[in-house]
């Protein structure tokens, strides 16, 4: 097996997700495993890469790879994967690795596994472990031709630390006239975020089914009834309802809290794996289909503007006496 | 302006979902529905045709026969016709398979603008359009919460791990939307009446140009050895709201010590 991990970095900063992902490959190899990191002015960071596992990383230094866009990264990794047969690509999940893995598959005519959230070695095959339909059953999945890609779920795997060196080959990439095309005008920065919501142990969440902004209220005080953070989902912050730092999901902060209370929420992929180790998950939704039910300690199928009202009544009564 | 919408039929939210042990693929015989994430996907693309873009929406799917009610939906709304690429031999496809029909029956359309949902409720497969925007050699944008048309230039805004990127990619171009970007309509009446009369167009694969070893079984990089179940989470309790639900929900958080 030849591995090539896809090492993203953002502000100075190799990803976590990625640099599991190279724990996990290294784990499986025995051994140091191949990295590559695409950027501008990142031949130092990528050196960083050898305390995690790396034996050597490759680095393409253009300012063609200055911002976060796919398709120049499909076209360094084609180029890699042509050169030196790397058999297994490995990506940890993010908005920008996925498109750059998705590309990848179908410029290569390779076969790509996603949201998988183990990869071990069976009966001398490559076996993924991936979930499916909401996590109701976990399907043993592989590949039946070279090279191999897989996906990571995020924050499936911890970097670990192996204090070693990577040997950093740098390397020109050919881009295709395509995939530039493309460009970003503005680049997100890390936004300030007030008192964060990973370290609350209550947390009470508020999603779509709220049915508008001036709902999120209902949330507010059940979250101060319980003495707890309030969170939203992507597609409230996306809306404007609410701000992107009280994020949860893949695109977001994740949280393990003792008490995670979902109220209108769905409970798509995007939001649950940033929420799904918390202790204990109450959910209120009216609709009794929501993929949230799969998976909450407690469901309960009705009105939220009649539930949450009563039950922050009901917790301020009892923390009173 | 030619926009076109990928769109996808996947079983009914209200079936149970279950697969097949044979073929450990999705057991799709049970109602189906478009994939609700590409509704905002077919309204985003009326939008910009009825806010002067003008021009005409078609809707590419890929599936059995009778996906095609599931997409009339989509032209109840307003779409103008449908091209759904069907064929046996495509039957099992994973996302190599899928993206080669679909790029097929996009090269051949030549829409201006291709706009794809966010995922599939079925198989939580998001990664669909950058395999179709490689096919096509085009550019993509992703997760958009936000699209604008201006100067043959579409401008996306995408949230990321790390908050808002706004990316610009020239005509003809690949955008998925995220289920942010709009609140779609409900179809009219008269929408609904006047979708049956509306072109429906059954294409395979072969009269795309698309080899049948390229799609389905023969065409796959991918494959389920088995399917079991996770690991156990705790007990979980579902209950409906009776007017009491309060009141059960404080007695658990209670006798959990939680409050």
């Amino acid at each position: 097996m030849a591995s090539l991990v896809f090492l993203e970095h953002h502000e100075g900063e190799l990803q976590k997700g990625s640099l599991g992902a190279l724990a996990k490959a290294a784990e499986l190899e025995g051994g140091d495993v191949a990295a590559v990191v695409l950027g501008s002015g990142v031949e130092e960071l990528a050196g960083r890469a050898g305390r995690y596992g790396a034996g050597a990383v490759f680095v393409a230094d253009d300012p063609a790879f200055e911002k976060p866009l796919p398709q120049p990264r499909v076209d360094a990794l084609a180029q890699l994967v042509g050169e030196h047969g790397f058999d297994t690509i490995l990506f940890a999940a993010s908005v920008l690795s996925a498109d750059v893995a998705a590309g990848l598959a179908a410029r290569l005519d390779a076969g790509l596994n996603w949201d998988l959230v183990d990869l071990v070695r069976e009966d001398g095959r490559l076996v993924g472990k991936r979930p499916a339909l909401g996590d109701t059953v976990v399907a043993d999945v592989g590949w039946t031709s070279e090279p191999r890609i897989a996906l990571f779920r995020s924050g499936t795997f911890e970097p670990k630390e192996t204090g070693g060196e990577a040997d950093v080959r740098t390397f020109d990439a050919d881009l295709e006239d395509f995939s530039s095309a493309a460009v970003m005008v503005e680049q997100a920065h890390e936004e300030s975020t007030g008192p964060s919501i990973e370290d609350a142990d209550v947390i009470v969440a508020g999603g779509r089914g709220l049915g508008g902004p001036e709902k999120f209220s209902l949330v507010e005080e059940l979250a101060q009834a319980l003495g707890g953070a309030v969170a939203a989902t992507r597609a409230v912050v996306d809306s404007g309802w609410y701000p992107y730092s009280a994020q949860v999901g893949q695109t977001g902060r994740t949280v393990s809290p003792k008490l995670y209370v979902a109220c209108g929420i769905s409970g798509a992929i995007q939001h649950k794996v940033g929420m799904q180790t918390s202790s204990t998950i109450v959910a209120i939704n009216k609709d009794p289909n929501a993929p949230i039910f799969d998976f909450a300690d407690l469901g309960v199928v009705g009105d939220l503007n009649e539930i949450v009202p009563k039950l922050t009544e009901l917790v301020r009564a009892r923390r009173a006496g | 302006m030619k926009i076109a919408v990928c769109v996808k039929q996947v079983p009914d939210a209200a079936a149970p979902k279950r697969l097949d042990p044979a073929t450990k693929r999705l057991d799709r015989s049970v109602e189906g529905a478009i994939n609700p994430f590409d509704v905002h996907a077919v309204e985003e693309a009326l939008r910009i045709k009825e806010g002067g873009g003008g021009g005409e929406v078609v809707l590419v799917s890929m599936g059995p026969a009778k996906a095609g009610e599931s997409l009339r939906k989509a032209l109840a709304m307003g779409a103008d016709r449908v091209v759904l690429v069907t064929d046996d031999a495509a039957e099992g496809s994973d996302l190599l398979g899928t993206a080669k029909a679909l790029a097929a029956a996009l090269a051949r359309e030549e829409a201006d603008l291709v706009l794809f949902g966010q995922q599939s409720s079925d198989s939580d497969g998001a990664v669909l359009w950058a395999a179709v925007a490689e096919k096509l050699r085009r550019p993509v944008i992703s997760q958009v919460a936000e699209l604008t048309l201006a100067d043959g230039k579409v401008r996306g805004k995408r949230q990321t791990e790390f908050g808002y990127d706004v990316i610009e990619a020239p005509l003809p171009a690949v955008v998925a939307v995220s289920d942010a970007i709009n609140d779609p309509r409900y179809p009219s009446l008269k929408g609904i009446m006047g979708a049956k009369s509306k072109p429906q167009e059954t294409v395979t694969a072969s009269d795309l140009g698309v080899a049948a070893d390229e799609i389905g079984e023969s065409g796959k990089r991918t494959e389920v050895y088995a399917v079991g179940d996770p690991p156990p989470r705790g007990d979980s309790v579902k209950i409906e709201d009776d007017g009491g639900a309060a009141e059960k929900i404080v007695e658990y958080l209670v006798e959990r010590k939680l409050i």
